[in-house]
């Protein structure tokens, strides 16, 4: 009988008209090409204006010149440098003194702003409102205001080195910047470091065992006083072995400046605390709304089983929480290191500073420079994302399982 | 037995009065339980009260206390001739604030800076209140009458033509530069060895330039046309008028339903021709007065709101592709919108201002403050894309599907059902994005912009006024404008959002 039935027709056609075209099939390929098309022309119209503006103003497009000789000089570099390098080796100057800058910033921005956001959540009113106080002050100024503030005003303000302000006669504060002491190595220096490491290799490796233990066999280990004796005492004795790791060469005050020690430049003290305080009040907002995101059953239901308050909020809370802080956490970290290219406005030799400013102007090369920095930024921000989308996995993997 | 013992015990008198339970509400109550409940709470309130006593106090002592109120320059600011230590040095402010405000715009023409204001608010303050009628008219006149007529205003200038004669202008540019490209694909295909090819392409390119050059050949010969006569501005607007009033009768229902939108179209235009002849456009405009000397608030505010407005409408569009089914589309979208929000505003702005002029054609000069209202444009563009694209995605397929039963385009699909519902969820994001904004319009001033903070930094270098307390006062001035702006517009945020949610408070 001819009940059959139909082969459904090829579907091919479909396929390709659905892959180039979308949805809306042939319309959508339509579209397709004339947008190609239109971008096409806006690219050649900016190669071709680009090529003659840059044959009018006599510049040779290309990278060669970073070969060539800088010829000034940058006030803080980690890595050796002189005016006679090259100004690749600045482009790597200004890049440490940026990543610095953003370390040292986000490690006191995650200080104050965990501090600040259990200021909002404390059950004290007081200190609850001098919390609150902080943030809506802090976030409600823009950052370069308090840039500028801290350089202009309050570093300025400082006295002289010969006036300059003493801690406990080691560290001395001046409008010439921070100097304090700096640690010079001995004989037993090398010993002392290695011990060290092994002391934090030695902790890491006795959590994984004792969470190994804890999962697997049920077997709780506790491992604070051998991570406590392996990270100070292992050093200690060390130490009483082969005399003092290092010692401190004091600053001393000669003249009208200081001699010895290391001076922090008053440019990166005025950015470091901008910075570090700008992004503390919004990373305690989101701490502050990661904690109130845990329902208050959970606190409860933790208390019923018999947990402490401390393990309760260490083991239920605080883990649930963290699922929701780290990505916008993460999010202010890369603000954070984006902002502080805001150096350029008060000559803290930061990528921006140094390259997209100072060589910029010396050589002209405007294309070249701006896309090299753009594209560390760029650079930085797609390596962040990238982590915190494998971090994002892992949390509905195991949420899942 | 029926006896009832007597009840043992009947009291035969009042009790005394319990004392009161123990406050927990008031002023008494938040003090017993809030500050000094326990010993750990004693020792926070302590260590909340120290903090604020050394932060409050100095800050009232530095700005009204010890604060000096008249002067002419800096003597009358220093510890010496006043006797005590001076706070804030007042006069200052006060000598500088046309330059905080104005920057160096002229004295004889900030009339038209405090018109401009006046405008802003006038049409802003509705816009902002829920309950007044007509937002669409208000928002149409906000975010396109006002940016034009500002221009005007703060600018000067006048305008040569109208509508048919910069559409002209424009097309014939664009045709100059398609048919520029063919040309140069053609001398490139002499020497090339893929010629048959580039032959080929640059003999279509040109074709279709030549195409298009016939295409709006009656555009730019009648705009010739009018060059000649005398009255080109207003025989122009006529003619557009007519073209535009013609096209949205036909387009609105002709003879049936056009009617609403053909006396729309007259209204707005007649607006338009009050504005025109009120401003003098057609015989030159106001004076002009360049970008170089505007400054101060004015800059910020110019810059923060050509961003506002701007920013919404690439954000829209940027959204929309980044959710398009069409490849193309969406991979540009999210490059363009991943670009952008990847970098640093400040290198957005350096961008603008050295490699921008790169790009253009070499007799096309742009100004600096247009430079930097691009770069922030596409800056702010791509964080409303996303901010657009959250209230996207918080609308239920259904509404569109619904919309697509009832044979809605795409367009009228997005333009009257997600897009209202979508961005009246993300009002709160829009808005906090607009103070991040505000705040980052600051950044100006490192691109040689003189906006509130760069002409503060500027009036530090005047020795007339140095004196110790010059900078803390310039910070504090300007500190509090910030603050109200940002503080003003973050409550507004927390008031609409409030509005939005009025459903699920209980």
């Amino acid at each position: 009988m001819g009940t059959e039935a139909r082969k459904p027709p090829p579907q091919i056609a479909l396929k390709i008209r659905r892959v180039l075209g979308g949805k809306t099939g042939w319309n959508g390929i339509a579209v397709q090409f004339a947008f190609a098309a239109v971008l096409g022309w806006i690219a050649y119209e900016i190669i071709s204006n680009a090529r003659a503006n840059l044959e009018n103003q006599h510049i040779a497009a290309g990278f060669g010149f970073l070969g060539n000789n800088a010829g000034f000089d940058v006030n803080q570099t980690l890595i050796s440098y002189t005016g006679s390098d090259t100004f690749l080796r600045v482009f790597v100057v200004g890049l440490l003194n940026t990543l610095v800058v953003s370390v040292v910033g986000i490690v006191f921005a995650t200080l104050i702003g965990f501090i600040v956001a259990l200021c909002r959540l404390s059950p004290n009113w007081l200190v609850a409102r001098v919390g609150e106080i902080y943030v809506e002050v802090i976030r409600n100024l823009p950052l370069l205001f308090q840039i500028l503030f801290w350089y202009l005003a309050v570093l300025a303000a400082l006295p002289n080195p010969r006036q300059s302000i003493s801690l406990f006669g080691i560290a001395f504060v001046s409008n010439r910047g921070l100097v304090i002491p700096r640690p010079i190595g001995e004989s037993g220096f090398e010993a002392f470091l290695a011990v060290l490491v092994f002391g934090i290799v030695a902790s890491l490796a006795l959590r994984v065992y004792a969470r190994r233990a804890l999962f697997q066999r049920g077997q709780m280990i506790r491992i604070w006083p051998y991570v406590l004796g392996l990270l100070f005492g292992l050093p200690l004795v060390t130490m009483l072995i082969s005399g003092l790791p290092f010692t401190f060469e004091l600053p001393q005050l000669k003249g009208f400046n200081f001699a010895g020690g290391s001076r922090i430049i008053p440019e990166f003290v005025a950015l470091t605390l901008a910075l570090s305080t700008y992004t503390a009040a919004f990373i305690a907002e989101i701490v502050r709304a990661g904690i109130l995101s845990v329902h208050s059953g959970q606190m409860e239901a933790g208390s019923s089983l018999g947990l402490s308050r401390g393990t309760t909020l260490r083991l239920v809370v605080v883990p649930q929480a963290m699922r929701v802080i780290v990505p916008p956490l993460t999010n202010q970290y890369l603000n954070l290191t984006k902002n502080s290219s805001l150096a350029v406005a008060i000559g803290y030799p930061d990528l921006v500073s140094v390259f997209a400013g100072t060589s910029l102007s010396q050589t002209g090369q405007a294309i070249e420079i701006i896309a090299m920095t753009m594209g560390v930024y760029l650079l930085i921000s797609l390596i962040t994302s990238a982590i915190m989308s494998v971090y994002g996995w892992r949390v509905s993997r195991s949420l899942g399982a | 037995m029926s006896d009832i013992a007597s009840p043992s015990f009947v009291r035969q008198d009042l009790l005394d009065e319990r004392p009161a339970p123990v406050k927990t509400t008031g002023f008494i109550g938040l003090v017993r339980t809030r500050l000094f409940n326990s010993p750990t709470n004693v020792l926070l309130t302590i260590i909340g009260a120290l903090l604020l006593w050394f932060t409050i106090i100095p800050s009232v002592r530095f700005l009204v206390v010890d604060a000096v109120w008249t002067g002419k320059d800096r003597t009358a600011c220093l510890a010496e001739n006043a006797g005590f230590a001076v706070g804030a040095c007042w006069p200052y402010i006060q000598a500088k604030l046309p330059q905080l405000i104005y920057g160096f715009y002229p004295e004889a023409e900030r009339w038209r800076v405090n018109l401009t204001l006046v405008l802003a608010v006038v049409l802003l303050l509705p816009l902002l209140i829920p309950r007044l009628p007509s937002k669409g008219l208000n928002a149409g006149l906000f975010f396109f009458a006002f940016p034009v007529v500002a221009f005007f205003l703060l600018h000067g200038g006048g305008i040569k033509g109208f509508g048919l004669s910069s559409t002209a202008d424009l097309l014939q540019l664009f045709d100059d530069s398609i048919i520029g490209a063919g040309q140069a694909l053609l001398s490139l295909g002499k020497t090339s060895a893929a010629a048959p090819l580039l032959w080929v392409v640059g003999n279509f390119i040109v074709l279709v330039g030549t195409a298009i050059y016939w295409l709006i050949f009656p555009l730019t010969w009648l705009r010739d046309q009018l060059q000649g006569t005398g009255q080109s501005v207003w025989v122009d607007f006529a003619i557009t008028a007519a073209i535009v009033s013609l096209i949205a009768f036909v387009l609105g229902g002709g003879v049936r339903t056009g009617v609403r939108a053909l006396t729309s179209s007259i209204a707005t235009f007649v607006a338009i021709a009050i504005v025109i002849e009120l401003m003098g456009l057609d015989h030159g405009g106001l004076p002009i007065v360049t970008t170089n000397l505007w400054g101060g608030l004015l800059v910020t505010l110019v810059v923060s709101v050509t961003g506002i407005v701007t920013s919404l409408p690439i954000g829209i569009a940027l959204a929309l592709g980044r959710r398009s089914t069409i490849p193309l589309i969406r991979i540009f979208s999210i490059a363009f919108i991943e670009f952008w929000r990847g970098v640093p505003l400040i290198t957005v702005l350096f961008f603008a201002t050295y490699m921008l002029p790169l790009f253009l054609p070499g007799n096309f000069t742009v100004d600096g403050l247009v430079r930097a209202l691009i770069g922030i444009a596409l800056f702010t563009g791509a964080y409303q894309a996303e901010n657009v694209r959250g209230g996207l995605a918080a609308i239920p397929r259904g509404q569109g599907e619904a919309a697509a039963a009832l044979g809605l385009s795409w367009w009228k699909t997005s333009s009257l059902i997600v897009l209202p519902q979508a961005l009246r969820h993300v009002i709160p994001n829009l808005v906090n994005s607009f103070i991040s904004l505000f705040k980052d319009t600051s950044l100006v001033s490192i691109v040689a912009l003189f906006d509130l903070l760069g002409s503060l930094r500027a009036s530090f270098s005047d020795p007339k006024w140095s004196s110790p307390s010059t900078a803390f006062t310039g910070f504090a001035f300007a500190g509090i404008i910030y603050f109200i702006f940002c503080f003003g517009m973050s409550r507004y945020s927390l008031f609409v959002e409030h509005r939005l949610n009025a459903h699920r408070r209980n």
